[in-house]
C-alpha cells in the first residue's frame, strides 16, 4: 500500500462547531422549558383554545424531541467523525434503515397531523349554534367596526354607495331598510361570558385580518366574502383584538379590543347603545 | 454545438474556438460559464440590496425615532417601513435565493457535471439572464419612482395592489414596476427551465445514466421542472393584476369595495384567486430555493466525508417527491383566507407529509457523515451550517402545517423565523458552500482559508441569533409587517428581544465583508488552484481550473460509474473518479 502523506486536521474546528450546536440545543430548551416572559402566549379563554395549546405542546414534545436528537447527532459525528488519520468507512446505505426511518417519520407526521385536526374541525367544520350572538365584524383602512342586530335580531340591508364616515354611517347601512334602523355600531367588540358568539368577518377595501391571542384565533376579513367565525369565550376581561394582515401604511395601528363582560353588564352594554342610536 | 455531446465516449474534437471581442465574450456571450457567472454576480449585487434593506429594516424597528440621513423627513415613515420589507422579500426570493443556486451555479455546472459542452439553447440562456437582468433593473426602479416602492408585501396581496395608489402610497407607479419585474422574471425563468431540462435530458455524457447523475444535478433538474410548472401560473396571474390595475378589468376585485370613501368600479372578482395563483407559485418556489442547496449539500457532505453518499436513490428519490409534494401542500398558506376549512384539512395532511422525504435527506446527510474521515474546509463547514439550519427551520413547519395551531402563529413573526431559517439562510448556506466549493474552478484561485472560516463562525452564530429568539417573538403574539409596536400593549415587553436581534443582524451583516473581501482578493491574488484540489469525482474536476471554451478542451469525457465513489475498499486512492476507466483505477495489491 502506498504511504499517504497524514494530513489529518486540527481537532479545534469540529470541536468549536460540535459545541456551538450544544450550545444551541441547550439554549433553545431552556427558553422553551423556563417560560420567559418574552416566550410566552397568554391563557387561552375557550376551551377549543385550551385544545390547541394542548396540540401546540404536543407538536413542541415531537419537534423539540426530533430537534434535540437531530442536532446533538449532527454535533457527535462531527467531532467523532473528524479527520484524525482514520480511513472512511465504506458504506453505500442500508434499505433496510431506510424503510424504518421512513415508516417511523410518516407514522410521527402524519399522526400528529391528524391528531391536530379535532381543534380545526371545532372552530371551523362546525357552524355555531342558532341561538349565538351574532355581530358582524369589518375592517377597513385602518379600523375596525362591528355591529349588533339590535332588538329586532336583523341586520338593515348595507348600500356602499351609502358608506360616509363623517356623517356616522361608516359601514353603509341602508337608511331605506327599517331592519337596520336599530343596528348598533361600535369600535369595539363586547360580548357576554359563556355565550357563543357568532363573528361575520368581512371587509370594505383590502384583506384585513380579526385576531385574538386569547381566541388563539385570527381570521382574514377578505373582501366580497362574509367569513363566520364561533367562539365562547369563559373568562370575563379585556382582550386586545390586531389586524395581521398587511393592509397599507396604517396597519399597526389598527387595533380594538374584545370586552368579555358579565351578563348583566352585556345587557347594560346594549341598553346604552341602543339608547345613543 | 450539441451535435458534440451525441459524438460517443472520450473523442476529441479540434478545440472550439472562443469568441473575440469584449462584449460578445463577457456581455452577451453564449457560454453558460459566463452566464453563470454573470447570474451569481447579479445575485450578489441583489444580496447586498437586500440585507442593507434588511439592516435598515431592524434599524427602524428598535430605534423608530431615529433621525436618518438619506430619509426624507428625517423619520421614517411607516410606509417607507413596509416598502423596505416588500423590496427585501422580493429581491430576495427572487434575485438571490432563485438566481444565485440555479441560474447561477446550475447553469454553470450542470452541462459540465454532466459532460456537456453548453446548454442544449445556448442562445435562450443569454436571453434568460437579460430577461432577469431587465426584471432586476424593473424592481429597483420601484425605489425612484413617484410614491416610491410598493408597500403590499412580497406576495402582493390584492385588493391592495389592484387598485392603483388610491390604496397607499407605493401602490401606483411602484407596484406597476414590482408587477412588471416578476412577470420578466418569471418568462426568463420559464426559458430557463426549458434549458435545463433538455440540457439534462438530451447532453449527458456516455454512460452518465440518471442514477449516476451527482445530486447537485438531481436538484437543478427537479428545480427546473417545478419552474417550468410553476412560474407560468404567476406569470398569467402577474398579467391579470396588470389589467386589474390598467385596464379596468376585475379578475381578484369584488363588487361594493369602498376605499378612502371611494366606491370602486370593479365586480365580479375575487381577492382569494390571486393567492391561489400566487401560491401555486409560491410555495413551489421555497423548494426551487431550497432544492439545490440541498444537492450542493449531499455533494459537498459526501465529498468532504471521504464517503459516498449514503442512500443516493433513497436522496435522488426524496429531491422528487419533495417536487412533487411541493405543487400539493400551497393552500397551507391561505389556512385563515376564508378558504374552505375542508381544503384546509387536505393541505395540511398533504403539507405534514412532505416532512417524510426532507426527514430522509437529513438522515441521509447524517448517515453519510457518519464513520466518515471529515475534513473542515470551508464549503464543509457550510454544508454541515445548511444541514443544522435546515432542521431547525423545518421542524417549525411541523406547528405551521396544522391549521388549528396555524391560527395562533399565522402572520407572527414565529413564520418569519420558519421560512427564513429553511429558505432564506439554509438556502444561503447552500450558496456559500457552493462558492467556496466551486471557485477554484470557476476563476482559477483558492479562496483563504482562514477567512472563510471567520466568515462562517459569524454567519453561523449570527443566524442562529437572529432567527432563533423570532420563534419566540412569535408564539408570545408578535405580528409581522408591523412599522412600530407602540399601539399594541402585549408587543411592548418584546422590545429587549428585537434590540438583541438587530444587534445579531449587524454583526451577522457587516461580517459578509470577510466573504466580499475574500471573494475579490482571491480573484486576483488567490493560490492557482489545480485541476482538482477536493480530490472530488464529478466531471468537473477532469478539466482545466477555469475550463475551456468548450467544457473539455475538444475531448468529451464518458462515465464509468456513480459521483461518489469515495474510500472504495481496495483501491488505492480514497476518490475514483466517474470518468477513469475501470482498467486505470489503481489497485492495492
Amino acid at each position: 500500500m502506498r504511504i499517504r502523506k497524514r494530513n489529518s486536521g486540527s481537532a479545534a474546528t469540529p470541536a468549536l462547531l460540535s459545541l456551538i450546536i450544544v450550545v444551541l440545543v441547550a439554549v433553545t430548551v431552556y427558553v422553551f422549558a423556563s417560560n420567559l416572559p418574552w416566550a410566552v402566549r397568554p391563557a387561552p379563554i375557550t376551551s377549543v383554545g385550551a385544545e390547541i395549546d394542548h396540540q401546540y405542546d404536543l407538536t413542541l414534545a415531537v419537534a423539540g424531541t426530533v430537534f434535540i436528537l437531530s442536532q446533538l447527532g449532527l454535533a457527535l459525528v462531527i467531532f467523532k467523525f473528524r479527520d484524525h488519520g482514520q480511513k472512511a468507512h465504506f458504506t453505500r446505505g442500508s434499505n433496510t434503515l431506510e424503510a424504518i426511518w421512513t415508516t417511523a417519520t410518516i407514522v410521527l407526521f402524519l399522526g400528529l397531523g391528524l391528531m391536530g385536526h379535532k381543534a380545526w374541525a371545532e372552530v371551523r367544520f362546525t357552524p355555531a349554534a342558532p341561538d349565538a350572538i351574532q355581530v358582524e365584524v369589518t375592517g377597513n383602512q385602518f379600523v375596525f367596526n362591528f355591529r349588533y342586530p339590535g332588538p329586532d335580531g336583523k341586520f338593515g340591508k348595507l348600500d356602499p354607495k351609502q358608506i360616509s364616515a363623517s356623517t356616522g354611517n361608516p359601514l353603509g347601512i341602508d337608511a331605506n331598510d327599517p331592519a337596520g334602523k336599530d343596528d348598533i355600531v361600535v369600535p369595539t367588540l363586547t360580548v357576554p361570558v359563556n355565550h357563543e358568539v357568532n363573528l361575520l368577518i368581512r371587509s370594505q377595501d383590502v384583506i384585513h385580518n380579526f385576531y385574538v391571542r386569547e381566541l388563539r384565533i385570527q381570521q382574514d376579513a377578505m373582501p366580497g366574502m362574509v367569513v363566520p367565525l364561533h367562539f365562547t369565550a369563559n373568562a370575563i376581561g379585556q382582550y386586545e383584538v390586531v389586524c395581521t394582515q398587511l393592509c397599507g401604511l396604517g396597519h399597526s395601528r389598527m387595533h380594538s379590543y374584545l370586552n368579555v363582560v358579565s351578563d348583566a353588564d352585556y345587557e347594560a352594554f346594549l341598553k346604552q347603545q341602543a339608547a345613543g342610536q | 454545438m450539441s451535435s458534440h455531446a451525441h459524438a460517443g465516449g472520450s473523442t476529441v474534437h479540434a478545440p472550439m474556438a472562443e469568441p473575440s471581442g469584449f462584449i460578445r465574450k463577457y456581455i452577451f456571450s453564449v457560454d453558460h460559464k459566463v452566464i453563470g457567472i454573470q447570474y451569481f454576480l447579479l445575485a450578489l449585487t441583489a444580496v447586498v440590496i437586500g440585507i442593507v434593506l434588511s439592516l435598515l429594516m431592524r434599524f427602524h424597528l428598535v430605534w423608530p425615532n431615529a433621525t436618518l440621513p438619506f430619509v426624507s423627513g428625517g423619520q421614517m415613515s411607516q410606509e417607507q417601513y413596509l416598502a423596505l420589507v416588500t423590496m427585501h422579500g422580493t429581491i430576495m426570493v427572487f434575485f438571490v435565493l432563485t438566481t444565485a443556486p440555479q441560474g447561477g451555479f446550475g447553469n454553470y455546472f450542470l452541462p459540465i457535471q454532466i459532460g456537456a459542452p453548453d446548454m442544449a439553447f445556448p442562445r435562450l440562456n443569454m436571453l434568460s439572464f437579460w430577461v432577469t437582468f431587465l426584471a432586476f433593473v424593473s424592481i429597483i426602479a420601484a425605489f425612484i419612482v413617484p410614491g416610491g416602492a410598493p408597500i403590499s408585501g412580497w406576495t402582493g396581496y390584492t385588493p391592495l395592489s389592484g387598485l392603483g395608489e388610491i390604496t397607499g402610497p407605493g401602490e401606483g407607479w411602484g407596484q406597476t414596476l414590482w408587477i412588471v419585474s416578476i412577470s420578466l422574471f418569471c418568462l426568463a425563468s420559464l426559458l430557463g427551465a426549458l434549458n435545463f431540462i433538455a440540457t439534462t435530458i438530451d447532453l449527458r455524457a456516455p454512460g452518465m445514466s440518471l442514477m449516476r447523475l451527482p445530486l447537485t444535478v438531481w436538484g437543478w433538474f427537479v428545480t427546473a421542472i417545478l419552474g417550468l410548472l410553476a412560474f407560468g401560473v404567476l406569470l398569467a396571474g402577474g398579467i391579470l393584476l396588470l389589467l386589474d390595475r390598467s385596464a379596468g378589468t376585475s379578475f381578484f376585485i369584488p363588487a361594493g369595495l369602498v376605499v378612502n370613501d371611494q366606491l370602486q368600479a370593479h365586480s365580479g372578482g375575487s381577492p382569494i384567486l390571486w393567492q391561489h395563483l400566487f401560491w401555486f407559485f409560491g410555495h413551489p418556489e421555497v423548494y426551487i430555493a431550497i432544492l439545490p442547496g440541498m444537492g450542493v449539500a449531499s455533494h459537498i457532505l459526501s465529498t468532504f466525508a471521504r464517503k459516498p453518499v449514503y442512500g443516493y436513490r433513497a436522496m435522488a428519490y426524496a429531491i422528487c417527491a419533495i417536487g412533487f409534494l411541493g405543487f400539493m401542500v400551497w393552500g397551507h398558506h391561505m389556512f385563515v383566507s376564508g378558504m374552505s376549512p375542508y381544503s384546509g384539512f387536505a393541505f395540511s395532511v398533504l403539507t405534514m407529509s412532505i416532512g417524510v422525504p426532507s426527514a430522509i435527506k437529513t438522515f441521509n446527510w447524517l448517515g453519510t457523515l457518519w464513520g466518515g474521515k471529515i475534513q473542515f474546509k470551508s464549503p464543509m463547514l457550510f454544508a454541515l451550517g445548511f444541514v443544522s439550519l435546515f432542521v431547525s427551520g423545518g421542524l417549525s413547519g411541523l406547528f405551521l402545517a396544522q391549521p388549528a395551531v396555524d391560527n395562533m402563529l399565522h402572520a407572527t413573526y414565529y413564520v418569519v423565523a420558519h421560512f427564513h431559517l429553511v429558505m432564506g439562510v439554509a438556502a444561503i448556506f447552500g450558496i456559500f458552500a457552493a462558492t467556496y466549493f466551486w471557485f477554484p474552478k470557476m476563476f482559477g484561485r483558492m479562496m483563504s482559508e482562514p477567512l472563510g472560516k471567520i466568515h462562517f463562525w459569524f454567519t453561523f452564530v449570527g443566524a442562529y441569533c437572529i432567527f432563533m429568539p423570532m420563534h419566540f417573538i412569535g408564539i408570545a403574539g408578535g405580528i409581522r409587517r408591523y412599522a412600530d409596536a407602540s399601539a399594541v400593549g402585549f408587543l411592548a415587553h418584546l422590545q429587549p428581544v428585537h434590540q438583541f436581534m438587530t444587534i445579531a443582524a449587524f454583526v451577522t451583516g457587516f461580517a459578509q465583508l470577510f466573504f466580499l473581501f475574500n471573494f475579490f482578493y482571491s480573484l486576483k491574488f488567490g493560490p492557482k488552484a489545480s485541476k482538482n484540489p477536493w480530490n472530488a469525482t464529478t466531471l468537473e474536476w477532469d478539466t482545466d481550473s477555469p475550463p475551456p471554451i468548450d467544457n473539455f478542451g475538444g475531448h468529451y469525457p464518458s462515465v464509468y460509474r456513480g459521483p461518489y465513489e469515495f474510500s472504495v475498499p481496495g483501491a488505492v486512492d480514497d476518490f475514483i473518479p466517474q470518468w477513469v476507466e475501470p482498467s486505470q483505477v489503481a489497485r492495492a495489491k
